[in-house]
C-alpha cells in the first residue's frame, strides 16, 4: 500500500526516466529532471518542520517541482494563483501565517512589496541545491499517509477565503479510483486546463506521475481562440482532458467544429458545474466515438467523488447525471437523518471515505459545520461531508445533482460565495448596501445597490477586489433596495427584476 | 467604432480603447469577454464572426476589431 505521493514519481522514474512528464509545448520537465528538482528542493526546505510553504508562480513545469520539492521536505504546500490581488494575497497570509515561499521572479517581487515577514526563495536558484539524501530519507521515515499534503482555497461566504486541507491518503485514493475509471496509462497525452493552484489540476498532476503519461498544461490564452487551441491539440496529439465544463462551452458556443476537429481525442472528462445539454450534445456531435464522463466532487472530498460515463448511442436528453460513487467513495442522500433511497426525491448529498479532507485551516468553527458524524448512526465517530448540495436518483439509480441549499454558486469552474461578492461591495466607500443575486435561468450574477457610486465606479472599485470571476454580470443602482416585511432583503424581489431585465 | 468601443467599455470602465493595442497579451479581455463580444456583435452589428477568424490579431485593438467586422459586412 502507498502511503505517499512521491512514491508516485519514484517508481516511474525508474520506468521512464527521460519521458517527458509535464510541459508547456517548448519548456518540456522530464520525469529525472522533475525527480532530480523536487529532491533538491526538498533538501533545501528540509530546515522547516511541518510548516505550510507557498508556492507562488505563473503556470509551468517547475511549480509541479516545487509541489513535489515542499512534499519531499515534509512540509505543507500552499499553491496561490500568482495574478491574484495583493490584497487578497495578504489576507491569505496573514490567516495562515506561511514560514516560506516558493516563487518566481515576479511573484517575489509582490511578496516582498507586501512586506510580510516570509522567507521567500526563488525556485530557479534552490533547485539547484545540492541534494541530502540522509536528511530526505529521514523525513520519509517519521511520514505517514495521514500527514497534510496541500491546501488549496476556495470562495468562503463571510468574505474570506478558506483553506481546505489535504492529505496522502486522500489524494492516493483519488488518483487510484480517477485512473481506473479513466483509463489512464502511459500512453495518455493529457491537454490540462485548469489552474495549477486548485485541486482540479490533481487529476493531470498525479496521473501522470503514477502511469507515466504526460501532459500539456496549455496555454490559457487558447481557451479564447478555438481554432488554436485545437490546432495546438492536434500537434502534440492530446488525447484526454479533464476540463471545467465552461471551457468545452466557450469552444462549443464560438463554433469551430465545422472547420477543424480533434483529431487524436479519445477520452473527455467534465465537471466541477453544470454542462448544458445543448453544449455537450454539439462536442458529441463532433466527436461521436470520444468516451465522455461527467465527474462531480467538492475540493473538501480531493478533487472528484463520482461519475457518469454517458453512453454515446442513448445520451441523456435533459440533465446529465453525476451517476455512482468512485470505488473507495461513497455518497448517500439524506433528509434530517433519514436516508432517501426512492427516486426523484430531494435531499442533502454527503460523501464518505478516504477522500473527507481534515477540513480548513485554523477555523475549526467552519469545519464541524459541515465534516460532521453521520447522520445515519451514532455508533462509533465516522466524519461525513455535508457537500450543501441538493441531490436525487434518477429510475436507473443514478445520483443527480438539482442545485445548492445556500449561496454558493459555481462560475467558470470556480466555487463562488455571493455573501462574498456582496461583502466586499458592501466595504467600497459610496456603497450604503449592496445584496448580490444569481439567476441560474440566465446564469448571470448581478448586484443590487444603493449610495453614490455609479456603475462604472463601483464597477472600477470591483475589478480592484475580486478576481475576475466573481466579478457581477449587472450592476444596478436602486435608490434603495427592496424590503421584506421582517426588514430583510427582499432577494426574490431582486431576483425577478435581474430576469425582467435579462429578458429585455 | 464608437458602438465597438461603447460595447468594450461596459465590459472593461477603466481601459482607454482608442489607444490600447495589447487586449490579449496583457489579459485585458479574458475567454469570457470573447465570448460575450462575439455575440454582441453579432447582435449590434448583424455580423458573425467566423470561429477560423476569433485569433488574437483580431481582438488585440479596437481598431483591429473593428477593420474585422467592416470586412465581414463587405462580404
Amino acid at each position: 500500500m502507498k502511503k505517499n505521493v512521491l512514491e508516485y514519481l519514484e517508481q516511474t522514474v525508474k520506468v521512464y526516466p527521460n519521458k517527458i512528464a509535464f510541459t508547456d509545448g517548448t519548456n518540456g520537465k522530464s520525469f529525472n529532471e522533475i525527480y532530480n528538482a523536487a529532491r533538491s528542493l526538498g533538501s533545501f526546505l528540509s530546515c522547516y518542520k511541518r510548516s505550510l510553504i507557498l508556492v507562488v508562480m505563473q503556470k509551468c513545469p517547475e511549480m509541479i517541482g516545487a509541489f513535489l520539492g515542499v512534499a519531499y521536505s515534509g512540509n505543507i504546500y500552499v499553491p496561490l494563483d500568482a495574478n491574484m490581488h495583493q490584497s487578497r494575497i495578504a489576507q491569505i497570509i496573514q490567516k495562515l501565517s506561511p514560514t516560506a515561499a516558493v516563487c518566481d521572479e515576479k511573484s517575489a517581487e509582490i511578496l516582498h512589496a507586501l512586506d510580510c515577514k516570509i522567507d521567500i526563495f526563488l525556485y530557479d536558484e534552490i533547485s539547484q541545491t545540492k541534494t541530502d539524501n540522509e536528511a530526505l530519507n529521514k523525513i520519509r521515515r517519521r511520514q505517514i499517509d495521514t500527514d497534510p499534503l496541500y491546501i488549496v482555497f476556495t470562495s468562503g461566504s463571510t468574505g474570506e477565503p478558506k483553506g481546505i486541507v489535504a492529505n496522502h491518503r486522500s489524494v492516493i485514493s483519488y488518483i487510484d479510483d480517477l485512473t481506473s475509471i479513466l483509463g489512464i496509462n502511459e500512453s495518455t497525452v493529457f491537454g490540462n486546463q485548469t489552474p495549477l493552484y486548485l485541486d482540479a489540476s490533481l487529476k493531470e498532476i498525479y496521473s501522470v506521475l503514477k502511469c507515466g503519461a504526460s501532459a500539456f498544461l496549455i496555454p490559457k490564452s487558447h481557451f479564447m481562440f478555438p481554432a488554436k487551441l485545437i490546432s495546438y491539440m492536434n500537434e502534440y496529439k492530446i488525447n484526454t482532458v479533464c476540463w471545467v465544463s465552461s471551457a468545452f462551452s466557450i469552444i462549443s458556443g464560438l463554433g469551430i467544429f465545422s472547420d477543424i476537429r480533434p483529431k487524436y481525442l479519445h477520452t473527455i472528462a467534465f465537471g466541477s458545474e453544470v454542462f448544458p445539454i445543448n453544449h455537450f450534445n454539439t462536442w458529441l456531435e463532433a466527436l461521436p466515438n470520444v468516451g465522455f464522463f461527467n465527474l462531480y466532487g467538492p475540493t473538501e472530498a480531493t478533487g472528484m467523488s463520482s461519475f457518469y460515463q454517458i453512453d454515446n448511442s442513448s445520451p441523456p436528453k435533459e440533465v446529465i447525471p453525476i451517476g455512482k460513487a468512485f470505488p473507495n467513495t461513497d455518497i448517500f442522500i439524506a433528509v434530517e437523518g433519514k436516508e432517501i433511497t426512492e427516486p426523484e426525491t430531494h435531499g442533502i448529498i454527503y460523501i464518505r471515505g478516504s477522500g473527507i479532507t481534515l477540513g480548513y485551516y485554523c477555523d475549526d468553527e467552519k469545519t464541524n459545520e459541515v465534516f460532521i458524524q453521520n447522520p445515519l448512526h451514532n455508533n462509533y465517530r465516522e466524519i461525513v461531508y455535508n457537500t450543501g448540495d441538493v441531490g436525487k436518483y434518477d429510475g436507473q439509480g443514478n445520483l443527480v445533482y438539482v442545485c445548492r441549499n445556500d449561496h454558493q454558486i459555481k462560475r467558470h469552474g470556480y466555487r463562488v460565495e455571493l455573501m462574498e461578492i456582496e461583502k466586499n461591495a458592501n466595504e467600497i466607500d459610496g456603497v450604503t448596501v449592496a445584496c448580490c443575486i444569481y439567476s441560474s435561468r440566465f446564469d448571470s450574477i448581478s448586484l443590487f445597490y444603493s449610495g453614490e457610486l455609479n456603475e462604472k465606479e463601483l464597477l472600477i472599485s470591483l475589478r480592484a477586489k475580486l478576481p475576475h470571476y466573481m466579478i457581477p454580470n449587472l450592476l444596478t443602482k436602486l435608490d434603495f433596495l427592496p424590503k421584506q416585511d421582517n426588514h430583510k432583503i427582499d432577494r426574490a424581489e431582486l431576483l425577478k427584476l435581474t430576469e425582467d431585465m435579462l429578458n429585455g | 467604432m464608437d458602438e465597438l468601443i461603447k460595447i468594450l467599455t461596459e465590459m472593461h470602465p477603466e481601459i482607454d480603447f482608442f489607444n490600447h493595442n495589447e487586449l490579449i497579451e496583457q489579459c485585458i479581455l479574458d475567454s469570457f469577454d470573447i465570448v460575450a463580444l462575439v455575440a454582441e456583435i453579432n447582435d449590434v452589428f448583424d455580423v458573425r464572426i467566423p470561429p477560423l477568424e476569433i485569433i488574437p490579431e483580431n481582438f488585440n485593438s479596437a481598431a483591429a476589431l473593428y477593420e474585422l467586422i467592416i470586412k465581414l459586412r463587405g462580404e
